[in-house]
C-alpha cells in the first residue's frame, strides 16, 4: 500500500517534471488552448438553456428547468412547417446546383489548352469569393433594380419582357436570385480543389484511354471523374453534414437582416429563425432549443453520410 | 493531334461558356464602377451599362468626405491589420507547439481543437456569454473571438511538419531556444503559407459584418461593412443627400440635386471592394497553393 503510493507519487512527480521541462513548448500552446476554451467551449454550457426557461436576472445556472417544453413549443409552432420547408428547399437547391457546378467548371477548365485564357478565367471567377455578402447584395440589388438595372435592360432588349420587373418583390423569384448569387460568388473558388485533383490524374491513363479509342468526353467520364471521385465524396459528405445550415449571411444580406416582410415566408430558414427569434424577440431558450435541434440533425446526417460512403467503399472522413 | 468536327464543337462550347462566365463574374463590379462615375440623376434614367454617360467625381467626393465613412474605414483598417497580425502570430505559434514530437497532452490539445470544427455552442449561447464578458460595444469584440482558427492551425501544422528536422537540430546545438527556432528558422521558411493564410484572415476581418452588427451599437466602433449595411438597407444614403443640401450656399446644394442614393451606394461599395480587388491578383498564385495544403489534411 505504502509502496504503491510512493510509486504513484513518483510518477506524478516525473510527469510534472517532464511538463516543467517543456514549459517553453507548452507556453506556445496554452494561449491557443485558452482562446478555444473561452470562446468555443464555455458557450457550449449555454446549450443547457434549451431545457430551461432563461431568466435574465437569474442567469444560466439559476434559471428554472422546464424539460422538453421549448422543443414542444417549436414542434407545435405555426412557423415549424414554413421554416423546415424553406430550409429543405434551399438546402436541396444548393446541394444539386451549387455543389456540382464547380466540378463542371474544373472539368471545363481542364479542357482549355490556351494557358493565358485559362488564367484570365480563373482570376475573374475566383474574385467574387473575396467580397462580403453585403457587397454582393448591393450588386444584386443594383443589377435587379427596376429603373436602371442591367437585367431588366437585357430582357427588354431581347424582347422577353415589356416593362421592368421588380424581381425582389416577388417571393417566387427569391430562390432563383439566392442560388444564382451563391453560384456567382463561389463557383470559381470552389473549383480550385477539383482542378488540383484533376491535375494529379496519371497521364498514362489518358494515353491508355486514347489507344482504346476514347474521345474527349469519354475520357472525362471514364478517367477523370473516377479518379477525382474520392475528393468529390469527401466534399459531398461535408456538404450533407451541413445540410440544415442552408444559409445565413447570404439570406440575411438579401432580406435586409430578415426584415423584408414580402420575402419572409420563403426566406426564413432554421438559422435565420434562431437569429430572429433569439436576438430580435429575445426568446433565448426557445431559440437555443431550435438551434440544438438543427445541430443534432446535422451531426446525424454527417455520421450517416460518412457511414454510407464507407459502405459503398469510397473515401470517408473517418 | 487531329482536330475533328466534334472536337471543334466541344472547344467552341467550352471556350464560349467560360468566356460568358468570366464576363458575368466581372460585369456587376464594372457596372457598379460605371454608376459610381456617372451623375446620379442621369443614372436613374436607366440604360447605363459599360460606360458612364455623364462623367462626374461628385459621388466620390461625397463619400470620401463623409466623416462616418472615414471613421468606419479607420475601424476596419485597424481591425484588419491588428487582427490579422495577432491571429496569424498566435495561430502559427499554437501550430508550431503542436507540431513538436513528445509534447505532453498533445493528443488532448488536438482533440479539443478539432472537436470545435464539428460542434459549436451556437449563436445564442455565444451571444449570452459575450454579454457576460462585457464585450458589447467593446472594441475587443472585433478581434478576440477570432484569434485562433483551428483550420489555419491545421494548415500551419501540416506545413511545419514538412520542414526537415535537421534544420532545427543544428540550431538547437548552437543553443537556440524554441522561440528562437520559431522566429529564426520556421518563420523565414514559411513565407508562402503565412502569406496565404494572412490573406484569408485579412479578407475575413475586412468582410466580417454580422458579429460586429449584433455586438456593436456605438457608431464610432462600427466597421465599414456595417456602414454599407446601413447604406444599402436603410435610408441613410437619402439622409446624407439631404444633409448635403442643408449647407447654405455651399457647393453641396448644387451637388445634392444630382446625387441619388443608388449612386452613393455603388460608390461606397466600390471603395470598400477596392483594397481586395487590388491586392488579390498579386497573391493569387500563393493562395491556390495554400488551399491545397489545407485540403491534404482532410
Amino acid at each position: 500500500m505504502k509502496q504503491a503510493g510512493a510509486v504513484k507519487g513518483k510518477q506524478t512527480e516525473s510527469a510534472l517534471h517532464r511538463f516543467a521541462a517543456q514549459w517553453e513548448v507548452q507556453s506556445m500552446i496554452w494561449p491557443g488552448i485558452l482562446f478555444i476554451l473561452v470562446f468555443s467551449y464555455v458557450p457550449m454550457w449555454g446549450i443547457i438553456l434549451a431545457f430551461k426557461e432563461y431568466d435574465i436576472f437569474e442567469g444560466v445556472w439559476k434559471s428554472p428547468w422546464v424539460g422538453g417544453k421549448q422543443f414542444r413549443l417549436f414542434f407545435e409552432s405555426p412557423d415549424l412547417v414554413m421554416v423546415i420547408r424553406n430550409t429543405i428547399v434551399i438546402a436541396m437547391l444548393k446541394l444539386f446546383i451549387i455543389f456540382p457546378a464547380p466540378i463542371v467548371l474544373a472539368l471545363m477548365l481542364n479542357e482549355v489548352k490556351h494557358m493565358a485564357f485559362k488564367r484570365i478565367v480563373q482570376t475573374l471567377t475566383y474574385l467574387p469569393h473575396f467580397i462580403s455578402w453585403i457587397i454582393v447584395s448591393g450588386l444584386v440589388f443594383s443589377i435587379l433594380s427596376v429603373d436602371s438595372g442591367s437585367l431588366n435592360l437585357l430582357l427588354q432588349k431581347l424582347g422577353i419582357i415589356d416593362q421592368g420587373v421588380n424581381w425582389l418583390s416577388f417571393p417566387e423569384y427569391f430562390y432563383g436570385i439566392l442560388i444564382t448569387s451563391g453560384l456567382w460568388k463561389e463557383i470559381g473558388f470552389s473549383s480550385i480543389i477539383y482542378l488540383a485533383a484533376i491535375v494529379g490524374v496519371n497521364p498514362h491513363l489518358y494515353e491508355a484511354a486514347s489507344i482504346d479509342g476514347a474521345g474527349r468526353i469519354r475520357k472525362i467520364f471514364s478517367v477523370t471523374l473516377p479518379t477525382i471521385a474520392p475528393v468529390i465524396t469527401i466534399f459531398l459528405i461535408l456538404n450533407i453534414g451541413n445540410l440544415l445550415s442552408a444559409g445565413f449571411e447570404d439570406i440575411l444580406a438579401m432580406t435586409n437582416n430578415g426584415n423584408n416582410a414580402i420575402l419572409r415566408n420563403v426566406s426564413q430558414v432554421i438559422d435565420t429563425y434562431v437569429y430572429t427569434i433569439g436576438l430580435n424577440q429575445q426568446r433565448y431558450s426557445y431559440a437555443i432549443a431550435v438551434g440544438l435541434f438543427k445541430a443534432v440533425i446535422n451531426i446525424m446526417l454527417l455520421w450517416g453520410a460518412n457511414k454510407l460512403a464507407r459502405k459503398v467503399g469510397g473515401s470517408s472522413l473517418w | 493531334m487531329k482536330t475533328s468536327g466534334s472536337d471543334r464543337i466541344m472547344n467552341t462550347v467550352i471556350y464560349g461558356a467560360l468566356a460568358l462566365l468570366s464576363f458575368v463574374s466581372l460585369y456587376p463590379f464594372w457596372n457598379a464602377f460605371v454608376i459610381s462615375l456617372n451623375e446620379g440623376t442621369n443614372t436613374s434614367l436607366g440604360g447605363l451599362t459599360f460606360w458612364p454617360r455623364q462623367l462626374t467625381f461628385d459621388n466620390y467626393e461625397v463619400i470620401l468626405n463623409d466623416n462616418r465613412f472615414f471613421k468606419a474605414t479607420f475601424v476596419s483598417v485597424i481591425r484588419t491589420v491588428a487582427g490579422t497580425a495577432s491571429a496569424i502570430f498566435l495561430t502559427a505559434l499554437f501550430a508550431y507547439g503542436l507540431s513538436k514530437k513528445g509534447v505532453i497532452g498533445h493528443k488532448w490539445y488536438m482533440l479539443l481543437a478539432i472537436f470545435t470544427m464539428y460542434f459549436q455552442g451556437g449563436l445564442i449561447p455565444t451571444y449570452l456569454w459575450f454579454r457576460e464578458l462585457g464585450l458589447f460595444n467593446n472594441i475587443w469584440v472585433l478581434f478576440v473571438p477570432w484569434m485562433i482558427s483551428v483550420w489555419n492551425m491545421i494548415v500551419f501544422r501540416t506545413f511545419f511538419k514538412g520542414i526537415p528536422e535537421g534544420l532545427e537540430e543544428s540550431a538547437k546545438i548552437d543553443g537556440c531556444t524554441n522561440y528562437g527556432l520559431f522566429f529564426r528558422i520556421i518563420v523565414p521558411l514559411s513565407g508562402p503559407v503565412i502569406a496565404t493564410l494572412s490573406l484569408f484572415q485579412a479578407v475575413f476581418f475586412w468582410n466580417e459584418w454580422f458579429h460586429s452588427g449584433i455586438y456593436i451599437n456605438d457608431a464610432a466602433l462600427l466597421p465599414v461593412q456595417n456602414y454599407l449595411v446601413n447604406m444599402i438597407n436603410s435610408n441613410s444614403a437619402q439622409e446624407m443627400i439631404s444633409q448635403l443640401g442643408n449647407v447654405p450656399g455651399g457647393a453641396g446644394d448644387v451637388v445634392s440635386r444630382s446625387i441619388t442614393p443608388k449612386s452613393l451606394q455603388m460608390t461606397a461599395l466600390i471603395v470598400v471592394s477596392l483594397p481586395i480587388i487590388m491586392v488579390y491578383p498579386f497573391v493569387q498564385k500563393f493562395f491556390v497553393k495554400g488551399v491545397l495544403i489545407g485540403s491534404m489534411k482532410e
